[in-house]
């Protein structure tokens, strides 16, 4: 394995251990994107149709995204553990990857739960809607995860992580209902694809610069 | 190894430093002093490379993996041990002979019994001792070390002040202390601001 990839390999098995003894942030989102779903059951007017339905399922996983994302650096600025990793890697973009990778299999927990209950509530996904969902969360956990280390180095967090992340979200909102309701799904899974690689690429490029005072 | 002109660093419209020189060599120690807000934490932060300065010239000789750094917070993750806190720190500076190196300095430090303890049950003293560890851990050329004695009984005062006489020879230190008496013996050199 290389240098990178074995910092990289490292930091975020080091936020599966983290999350494991604290169970602090997993089960939160869990809780939240169940509870949304059947708030969503219950409100939802009969014969609403499935354009409707796809829509809250995106509502929902965006907002359990943003709960994760809020929590993302939360042991970092404990102790101010990020100056010691900004220190410790040769690569600093090392340290968004690996958390990306965590936030990103949180998010998948989360949706191994959500998805399955979304069917049972409103009706089941599609792979093209599932393959969307996958694309989606890449996106979301690229930029959300640099987005989050802006706001955490700020006093007004909670504030500006909403405020940054959520139009940079609306893409990933028509790409993800796209693919779920579109005859051309194709088309839209290919969009995603190309906003993951695009907010991948600067999100790794910039994040040196977010954690250097 | 470290040389600084006419630093600068501003935050906003507040100027934190202001002119500071500075030249460290191998086997040479400053001592930075100064009353609270004068900007002895801003300026170890820039010379880590943590801030970049506003204004003036910044030359650090030696590689970022080589500098060993102890801020005002341990740098240490609350929910792992000793251990994998280390370890962790270990892997990413590449750290050959990692656990023989990790075990020996926890030995030296006191530490080697509460080693499978989370850092958050950790006294602050013992928190501290533990940053210490971390610092040394991949042997640094350049240690940068903002007020070290923090919250240290007197036995481990003087364990640093006996680290501290054995790091000089062969490494450039800067440590910024409110207590320079302890330091002053092995300073070759000292920085007051203002």
């Amino acid at each position: 394995m290389s240098g990178y990839a074995a910092d990289v390999a490292a930091l975020a098995r080091k936020d599966l251990k983290l999350e494991l003894r604290a169970r602090d942030t997993l089960p939160a989102m869990l809780l939240f994107v169940l509870s949304t779903l059947v708030v969503f059951h219950f409100a939802l007017p009969e014969g609403s149709g499935d354009e409707a339905a796809y829509g809250l399922l995106w509502v929902a996983i965006v907002f359990t995204a943003l709960l994760g994302l809020a929590r993302a650096w939360v042991p970092e600025r404990e102790h101010g553990v990020l100056d010691g990793l900004v220190l410790a890697t040769s690569d600093r973009s090392a340290i968004w990857l690996g958390k990306a990778i965590a936030t990103f299999a949180f998010l998948a927990a989360a949706e191994l739960v959500a998805l399955p209950a979304f069917a049972l509530f409103f009706q089941p996904l599609d792979a093209a809607a599932i393959a969307g969902v996958a694309l989606a969360n890449v996106g979301i956990c690229a930029v959300g995860t640099l987005l989050a280390a802006m706001a955490a180095a700020s006093r007004t967090r909670e504030l500006i992580l909403p405020l940054l992340f959520l139009p940079l979200t609306i893409p990933l909102v028509v790409g993800g209902v796209g693919s779920s309701i579109s005859a051309e799904a194709g088309d839209y899974l290919l969009f995603l694809a190309l906003y993951d690689g695009v907010f991948a690429v600067l999100s790794w490029a910039t994040f040196e610069y977010v954690v250097v005072e | 190894m470290i040389r600084a002109e006419g630093l600068e660093k501003r935050y906003g419209r507040k100027r934190v430093l202001r002119g500071v020189d500075l030249a460290v060599g191998r086997g040479e120690l400053l001592l930075v002093t100064g009353p609270n807000g004068s900007g002895k934490t801003t300026l170890l932060r820039v010379c880590a490379g943590l801030a970049l300065p506003s204004a003036g010239s910044l030359e650090v000789e030696v590689d970022r993996s080589r500098l060993g750094y102890l801020g005002h917070e341990a740098l240490l993750y609350r929910e792992l041990t000793a251990l994998e806190n280390l370890d962790l720190y270990g892997r990413l500076y590449r750290v050959p002979e990692r656990r023989e190196r990790i075990g020996m300095l926890l030995e030296r430090f006191g530490l080697w019994d509460a080693r499978g303890e989370r850092v958050g049950s950790y006294s602050r003293g013992m928190t501290q001792r533990l940053a210490l560890c971390r610092v040394l851990l991949h042997d640094p050329e350049l240690v940068i070390l903002d007020e070290p004695y923090t919250a240290l009984d007197a036995d481990a005062a003087e364990l640093l002040d006996r680290e501290l006489a054995g790091l000089v020879e062969g490494r450039a230190i800067l440590v910024s202390t409110h207590d320079p008496a302890r330091v002053e013996p092995l300073a070759t050199g000292r920085l007051a601001l203002a």
